[in-house]
């Protein structure tokens, strides 16, 4: 098991035809991903390497049957895209685009929720987030699948490069992942910390949690009540941004420390106030992980 | 974007919320002339972003020409808390009856616009919160629904607004949550909102911050950036689309990726030393980008030693490697300072097999970010006794 992504993935990509988009699109097909087709306006009825595009969302869900969908498109329509593919049906929306406005995520984020009471299932995970790993089964989006394994440890984070840090020593202590999941750095993402240690928590493959975050917002403290409440497996944390000062936006459009509000080392303290273990440095996270889940499997086999 | 305070306000004005008539002089000259042609009293303000200039004496009245020119010499220029009073903001002096707060700013815990009022305003938020948490009143509004007069004037009565301003101070909400939404805002502060003896509802101060990611929706918000206000290797990273912040210390930093850039120097800190910046070169970054932000951070003077950590996703060790290699051949006697450089992941082998061939001097590799940390920690310090 896994979550997210699987071997069940047919996925679909908005801005398929574009230089990113087309790149790791076929990326993610080499990794074994089911790449079913592609969107973009205007360019229906062509192909990229054999994955055959459409003119919009609807026109791919009949065609294709798509179940998840990757954007790729510039900021100012992926909003759009989005909602298209949701009403069009797609259960996972992955939306990699950096630099969305704040007020389109508001809109895409409260049209969801309401698509949701009205029974519809999409769920969105971004934007301006690495995308999803199943380790052996599926990529969606552009981590660097070389670098991981499969194996039982869940990650979740705000930040792409960081996951590759820690999910690295973990690995090189032989470890692997059931899955990766970068929920972005965006001031409202589509799914947050709890949507994902959720699903993690019902998943059979996954045994421990690595949670990674940052200043900014305070989804690392919903994390924290939620994990004391719900979840019965093992998490250990990272929050990153204990240097950054007051006001400046660090790199991500949602890591920003607003007065007292959102500081690394308040996070850090509402997840050990609930039992989580946080590692100072990823070095740390990787030790302590790599400590609860005891004797590696390799070593196992030895 | 933070908004200065007269900017602020004339986005205010445009969406018909009320503010005094007043105007931005940039000289001694041009704030007497305002004076003169608002008529006095007048209230001569600095225009900083950041909050206590009341206290550091950045805001006077001024009742004649003289008591103008007296203050607007004695601001211009005044620090501020390490922000310097390049503008002033003239208006017509305002007699106050009461003092309210108004906000609308995006909730990222519910995920929708918060509209925050209290009748206790001039003093600030977190003390309105703290002293009298039963006298502000947070009312979340419904994206998607927007904030009608109904609740607007719910939220002035169940405030406490005094019953005669009930409907000006609902209008004023209206039009502070249209600055929010169709100006594509973060926050429209008003602190104070004012009520004036003759029962006038105005807007006395103003705190927008706007949404970078935004600005292709308003072409007109680009001027309201006020690059003087901007640390200059700040608006020069900016320019070539590099993200840069600069920090007080002395190590400068450079990454790919936020997460892993700030993560390093909460490291570096852990070894003793203190950033100069945050550098994140991004994803997929190639040698020109590295060479420029190699610039970027020498720009800064205090900067003793840099470090590199990639961990390479999309980011190829070996361009990030060609990218040093390249700033030294062009940089080459001007760079006096030690690198101190740890790639890993994508081509990694490749990189320091490069950079070792280019026998760069004083540049150093390390394997684990720990590792590179404590060494350029090391090399700053020494590079500090070198001249002391």
């Amino acid at each position: 098991m896994s979550v997210l992504v699987d071997s069940s993935t047919r996925l679909a990509v908005a801005g398929i035809t574009g230089r990113e988009g087309s790149f790791h699109t076929l990326n993610n097909r080499r990794y074994g991903t089911n790449v079913v087709g592609g969107v973009t306006p205007g360019k229906g009825g062509q192909d990229v390497e054999g994955i055959p595009v459409f003119d919009s969302w609807a026109e791919a869900v009949a065609q294709t049957q798509p179940n998840t969908a990757m954007i790729f498109v510039p900021p100012r329509f992926a909003a759009d895209s989005i909602l298209e593919a949701a009403d069009a049906g797609i259960e996972l929306i992955v939306a990699i685009t950096e630099g969305i406005p704040a007020h389109d995520e508001l809109r895409v984020y409260n049209t969801l929720q309401r698509h949701r009471e009205d029974g519809h299932r999409a769920r969105l995970v971004g934007p301006n987030c690495p995308g999803i790993l199943s380790p052996g089964k599926a990529n969606v989006g552009i981590i660097p699948a070389s670098f991981f394994k499969e194996g039982n440890v869940g990650v979740v984070s705000r930040s792409g490069t960081l996951t590759y840090q820690i999910g690295n020593e973990i690995a090189q202590a032989g470890f692997g992942n059931s899955t990766i999941v970068g929920i972005g750095g965006d001031p409202v993402p589509g799914s947050s910390f709890v949507d994902i240690l959720q699903l993690f928590e019902q998943d059979d493959e996954t045994e421990l949690i690595v949670l990674s975050g940052e200043i900014g917002g305070s989804a690392e403290e919903e994390a924290a009540d939620y994990i004391e409440q719900f979840v019965t497996k093992p998490v250990v944390a990272y929050i990153a941004g204990f240097t950054a000062p007051p006001g400046k936006q660090m790199g991500h459009a949602g890591a920003i420390v607003s007065g007292s509000s959102g500081t690394a080392a308040a996070k850090a303290e509402a997840l050990e106030a609930k039992g989580v273990r946080v590692g100072r440095t990823p070095t740390e996270v990787a030790a302590i992980a790599v400590e609860m889940l005891g004797v590696a499997p390799q070593s196992r086999v030895l | 974007m933070d908004l200065l305070e007269y900017q602020g306000k004339q986005l205010f004005r445009a969406h018909g919320l009320a503010v005094s008539e007043g105007r931005a002089a940039d000289t001694v000259e041009d704030a007497v002339a305002a004076a003169d042609a608002i008529g006095y009293p007048v209230v001569v303000k600095a225009q900083v972003l950041i909050g206590g200039r009341g206290k550091a004496g950045g805001v006077k009245l001024a009742s004649s020409a003289e008591e103008a020119r007296q203050h607007a010499s004695k601001i211009l220029g005044m620090d501020i808390r390490g922000h310097t009073v390049h503008t002033l903001w003239i208006e017509h002096a305002s007699e106050i009856a009461s003092e309210y707060y108004a906000a609308v700013l995006l909730d990222r815990s519910a995920k929708q616009p918060l509209v925050m009022f209290s009748t206790e305003g001039g003093v600030e938020i977190e003390q309105i919160a703290k002293q009298t948490p039963e006298r502000l009143i947070r009312h979340h509004v419904d994206y998607l629904e927007g904030l009608s007069r109904a609740e607007s004037l719910q939220i002035a009565t169940e405030g406490g607004a005094e019953e005669d301003v009930r409907e000006g101070v609902a209008d004023a909400l209206l039009a502070l949550y249209e600055v929010w939404r169709q100006e594509d805002a973060t926050l429209a502060e008003i602190n104070p909102l004012i009520v004036t003896p003759d029962r006038q509802v105005k807007a006395l101060d103003a705190k927008v911050s706007l949404d970078g990611n935004a600005l292709y929706r308003h072409p007109d918000h680009a001027s309201l950036s006020d690059s003087r206000n901007e640390d200059p290797i700040e608006r020069k990273a900016k320019e070539q689309g590099v993200q840069y912040v600069k920090l007080d210390g002395d190590i400068g930093i450079l990454g790919n990726g936020a997460g892993l850039v700030m993560s390093t120097l909460d490291v570096v800190a852990q070894a003793g030393g203190k950033p100069a910046n945050f550098l994140d070169a991004g994803g997929g970054s190639d040698a020109e980008k590295i060479k420029q932000a190699v610039e970027i951070i020498l720009a800064n003077d205090a900067v003793k030693a840099v470090l590199f950590n990639i961990f390479g996703g999309i980011t190829r060790c070996d361009e990030v490697a060609r990218g040093l290699i390249g700033a030294f051949e062009e940089m080459g006697p001007a760079i006096s300072v030690p690198f101190v450089v740890r790639l890993d992941g994508t081509n990694d082998e490749d990189g320091r097999r490069l950079i070792e061939q280019a026998a760069l001097p004083n540049v150093h590799p390390a394997k684990t970010m720990n590792e590179a940390a404590e060494k350029v920690v090391a090399l700053a310090a020494a590079q500090s006794g070198r001249q002391v």
